[in-house]
C-alpha cells in the first residue's frame, strides 16, 4: 500500500517531468535513443531501443513514441515517459521512415527494398494494405487535413499522391533527382520536397500537383554538388521553411512567401533531419557524422549550441 | 501565384501528354467564378488526368535499348576464390531497365532491352551492322577497347548513341574520342589520380612501380606515371614482372628479391589488370610496404564493401537478382540504362537528339549511390564520378579526397580535366 503523500509526490514528479521539454534523438549506430534537455542544452540520458533505430515519431497525445528499428525489421512502440517498450508494429522489412495520420490511429511505412508503402492500424497492430509505389520509397508524410498520404520514391524521382480513404495512388508528380523528404504546410496547401542529387527544394501546389517553384541553394565556398538537401519543415504560420543541406553542413532558412533563401546557418556535419520545439521557437538538427545535434534559436536565427548525443544521430522529435 | 505561372508549370509537368488540353481547361475553369457549380465534375476530371490507370491506358512511348557484348574465354585462374563470371554487365543493364520501367508505369513510357551476345568466334561489327544499327538508337556496349574503336568508327554508329561500359581506355577519351560515345567506367587516369590523392594525403610519396607484361598493364602504368607527376609523387624505380616458369623460383622467395630497391619507397604500386601476379605481392615484399593499384588497395567505381549513400539498397537488389556481387561493368551498365531512362523521363521523348541534348545539359544529374550527383563531361563524354578506394574487405576512402579543390566540381580533379583533354569533337 502506498501512502497518500507518496502518491502525491509521485504525481508531482510526473507533472514536473511532463512539463520540461525533451528532445528525442535516434542513434543509428548506438542502437539507442538520446534524451536531451534543450533548455539546459545537455544530454540527459541514453536508453537502448533496438537495432539500427532511424525514423521516430510521437503520438498526437505525446504518450507514445514510435521508433523504426531497421535491423529488427519492426517499428517499436515505447511509453514516451518511461521508455518502456509497449509493443511492436508489423512494419515490413527494414523500416526507415514512416508517418502518422493526424488522428494518430494509422501509420504509413516506406519499405525501401520492396517498393511498397505499408498501411498499419495502430490499435489492432494489423496491416491494412500494402501500396505499390516507385523504386526505393523514402520520404513519407500525411497532409494535416488528412486528405493525402505522400510517398516519395528516390530512384523513380516521383511524388506519389495517395488518397488516404482509398489507399490508392491518385496522382504522381515528377520531381528532381533523388527526392528525399517531403513536408506539408500547416494549411495543407503546399508540399515541400527536397531533391538530394539535384540540390533543390521544390514547392508543389496540393491542388494542381504542379511544381510552383524550384528553390536553388548557393553557399559561398561550397561547390554545388555538396549541397544535398534532405530534411525540410515549414512553420505553422507559413512564414519560414527550413532545409537541412546534408554534407554542406548547413541549414537554409527560406522565406515561405517569396521562396527566397534568407540565410544559411552553419551546423554540424552531414545535417540530416529537423524538428521544431513544440512552441516553434527553436529548431533541432541531427548532424549525422559529427555525432551531435544543433539547437537553433528561431527568433534570432542563430545556432545557440551543439550537444553531443552519440554515434550517427538520425531522427529527432521534441516532446513538450 | 497567378494563372500564368500555373499554365507554365502545367506544360512542363503534365502526365500523360495527350491529356494536356483537358487539364488546361480544368484549371482555367476552376479559376473562374461562373464555373464554380462545375467544381465536382472538374475535380473528377483532374483526378483522371493524374490517375495512374489513366496513364497506363494511354499509348505507351517505347524506348528500345540494345546491349552488345561478346563471350569471354576464361583467363588462367590464379585461385579458386573468385569464380569466373561470364557475364559482367548484362544483369546491371536488366536492373536498370526494371527501375526505368517502374518510373515508366507512372509516366507512360516502356523501356525494352535487347541483348546481343556474340559468340567467341563471332564478329561484333557484323552483328552491329546486321542487327543493331538500323533498329536501335541507344546501344550499351560492353567490349574491349580494341573492339570498340573500329565499331565506333563505323559510319552507321554515328547515328546512334553508344554507352561504353567495358573500357577504361584513356585514348578512347582523348585522341580517339567520338561525339556519339559516352564512357561510363572511370578511365585509368581517373583511377590513378584517385590513388595518388589518397597517397598524398597519407604522405606516401615514394613509389615503386611494378608492371606486368600485357599491353593493358603498360597503359595502367602510364596513368600511374601521369598521376605521380600531377600530384608530385616520386617513382623511385620501375620494374617489370616477367612470368617465368623456373621451378626454383617461388612467389615467396621471388617477390622478396624482386622488391629490393636501391632507394627506399613508401608503397608498391602494381599494374596487373588481369590479376596474374599482383595478389602475390602483399606480405611478401622485402620491406613491409602496402600494395596499391590493380591489387591491394584498388580504385573502382563500385565495390562490394561500399554501403553508404543508399548503396546497401542497390547492393541488395543486385545480389537478389544475380546471386553474386555487383561488378563494375554491371554498375556501369546500370548507370547507362538509368541515364537513358532519366533523359527520356525528363524530356518525355524517345528521340535521340532530344535525349542527347538533355544528357549533356546542366540539368542532367544521375544518382550513382556514391554521395555525389553524376553527370557527363561535355568535353570527352566521360561520366563524372567519385572513385572508391577499397581493400578486399573494407572501404578505405572515397576520392576526390577532402582538400583537393576545383572551381567547378571536385569530381573534375580526377582524370583529364577540360584544359588537359586531347579530345576534339570537331576534327
Amino acid at each position: 500500500m502506498m501512502s497518500t503523500s507518496l502518491k502525491w509526490l509521485l504525481l508531482l514528479s510526473l507533472i514536473s517531468t511532463a512539463h520540461a521539454e525533451n528532445v528525442f534523438v535516434t542513434l543509428e549506430k548506438d542502437n539507442a535513443l538520446a534524451i536531451v534537455d534543450p533548455i539546459e542544452g545537455k544530454l540527459l540520458k541514453t536508453v537502448p531501443v533496438g537495432q539500427r533505430p532511424r525514423g521516430i515519431a510521437l503520438s498526437p497525445d505525446n504518450k507514445h513514441l514510435y521508433i523504426a528499428t531497421s535491423d529488427d525489421n519492426t517499428i517499436k512502440v515505447f511509453d514516451a515517459n518511461t521508455f518502456k517498450e509497449l509493443g511492436k508494429l508489423p512494419s515490413g522489412k527494414d523500416p526507415e521512415t514512416f508517418a502518422l495520420n493526424p488522428a494518430g490511429d494509422k501509420m504509413y511505412v516506406s519499405n525501401e527494398d520492396d517498393s511498397l508503402v505499408t498501411v498499419i492500424d495502430i490499435k489492432s497492430k494489423k496491416v491494412l494494405k500494402q501500396i505499390k509505389v516507385g523504386v526505393e520509397p523514402e520520404g513519407i508524410t500525411v497532409s494535416p487535413d488528412n486528405k493525402w498520404l505522400i510517398s516519395v520514391s528516390e530512384t523513380t524521382n516521383m511524388v506519389h499522391w495517395i488518397d488516404t480513404k482509398k489507399n490508392t495512388i491518385e496522382a504522381n508528380t515528377l520531381v528532381d533527382s533523388r527526392p528525399r523528404a517531403a513536408s506539408f504546410t500547416a494549411d495543407s496547401q503546399q508540399l515541400w520536397v527536397t531533391s538530394e542529387m539535384a540540390g533543390t527544394l521544390l514547392i508543389i501546389d496540393s491542388q494542381s500537383k504542379q511544381i510552383l517553384k524550384t528553390v536553388n541553394f548557393d553557399v559561398p565556398g561550397i561547390t554545388n554538388d555538396k549541397i544535398q538537401p534532405v530534411g525540410v519543415i515549414i512553420d505553422k504560420d507559413r512564414n519560414k521553411g527550413y532545409v537541412a543541406l546534408g554534407p554542406a553542413n548547413r541549414v537554409a532558412v527560406i522565406n515561405a512567401k517569396t521562396y527566397e533563401v534568407e540565410k544559411v546557418l552553419l551546423v554540424g556535419q552531414r545535417v540530416w533531419n529537423l524538428a521544431f520545439s513544440p512552441d516553434q521557437k527553436r529548431l533541432y538538427t541531427t548532424n549525422g557524422t559529427s555525432n551531435d545535434i544543433s539547437l537553433i534559436d528561431l527568433e534570432s536565427l542563430t545556432v545557440t549550441k551543439s550537444v553531443g548525443v552519440g554515434t550517427y544521430p538520425w531522427g529527432v522529435v521534441a516532446k513538450p | 501565384m497567378n494563372a500564368l505561372t500555373h499554365v507554365k508549370t502545367i506544360q512542363k509537368n503534365v502526365i500523360p501528354l495527350e491529356l494536356r488540353p483537358i487539364k488546361l481547361y480544368c484549371v482555367q475553369a476552376m479559376r473562374s467564378v461562373k464555373y464554380l457549380t462545375l467544381a465536382p465534375a472538374i475535380y473528377i476530371l483532374i483526378t483522371l488526368v493524374f490517375n495512374l490507370n489513366g496513364a497506363q491506358a494511354a499509348a505507351k512511348q517505347t524506348i528500345n535499348i540494345a546491349y552488345l557484348t561478346q563471350e569471354l574465354t576464361p583467363p588462367a585462374a590464379l585461385s579458386n576464390l573468385d569464380p569466373f563470371i561470364k557475364e559482367k554487365g548484362v544483369i546491371g543493364a536488366e536492373l536498370g531497365i526494371n527501375d526505368n520501367n517502374t518510373t515508366g508505369e507512372f509516366t507512360g513510357q516502356q523501356f525494352n532491352l535487347k541483348k546481343f551476345i556474340v559468340p567467341i568466334d563471332g564478329n561484333v561489327n557484323d552483328t552491329f551492322v546486321k542487327e543493331i544499327s538500323s533498329h536501335f538508337k541507344y546501344l550499351v556496349v560492353n567490349l574491349s577497347a580494341a573492339q570498340l574503336k573500329p565499331l565506333a568508327d563505323l559510319p552507321a554508329a554515328k547515328e546512334l548513341l553508344l554507352f561504353d561500359v567495358g573500357t577504361s581506355d584513356d585514348s578512347l577519351r582523348n585522341e580517339e574520342c567520338n561525339r556519339h560515345v559516352l564512357h561510363l567506367l572511370p578511365s585509368r587516369a581517373m583511377r590513378a589520380d584517385a590513388l595518388a590523392q589518397y597517397m598524398m594525403k597519407k604522405r606516401w610519396t615514394q613509389w615503386l612501380l611494378v608492371i606486368g607484361t600485357n599491353p593493358e598493364d603498360k597503359l595502367y602504368a602510364d596513368a600511374i606515371k601521369r598521376a605521380a607527376k600531377r600530384f608530385n609523387m616520386k617513382i623511385i624505380a620501375e620494374k617489370t614482372w616477367e612470368h617465368t616458369y623456373d621451378a626454383r623460383r617461388t612467389a615467396q622467395s621471388d617477390v622478396a628479391v624482386f622488391s629490393q630497391t636501391e632507394d627506399p619507397y613508401d608503397v608498391l604500386v602494381v599494374a596487373d589488370e588481369q590479376g596474374q601476379f599482383g595478389e602475390y605481392l602483399d606480405y611478401r615484399t622485402w620491406i613491409p610496404r602496402p600494395v596499391i593499384g590493380t591489387q591491394g588497395l584498388v580504385a573502382k567505381p563500385w565495390h562490394k564493401t561500399h554501403e553508404q549513400w543508399g548503396a546497401v539498397q542497390i547492393q541488395h537488389r543486385f545480389l537478389e537478382k544475380a546471386g553474386r556481387w555487383m561488378e563494375e561493368q554491371d554498375y556501369s551498365a546500370y548507370l547507362a540504362v538509368r541515364a537513358i531512362g532519366e533523359a527520356a523521363t525528363r524530356t518525355q521523348s524517345n528521340e535521340l537528339p532530344k535525349l542527347k541534348d538533355y544528357i549533356f545539359s546542366d540539368s542532367f544529374t544521375l544518382n550513382g549511390y556514391t554521395g555525389t550527383p553524376l553527370s557527363f563531361r561535355a568535353w570527352d563524354g566521360q561520366l563524372r564520378q567519385p572513385i572508391l578506394l577499397a581493400a578486399p574487405r573494407s572501404l578505405v576512402a572515397v576520392a576526390p579526397i577532402d582538400g583537393f579543390l576545383h572551381p567547378k566540381t571536385e569530381l573534375d580533379t580526377l582524370g583529364y580535366d577540360q584544359p588537359e583533354s586531347h579530345c576534339q569533337w570537331n576534327k
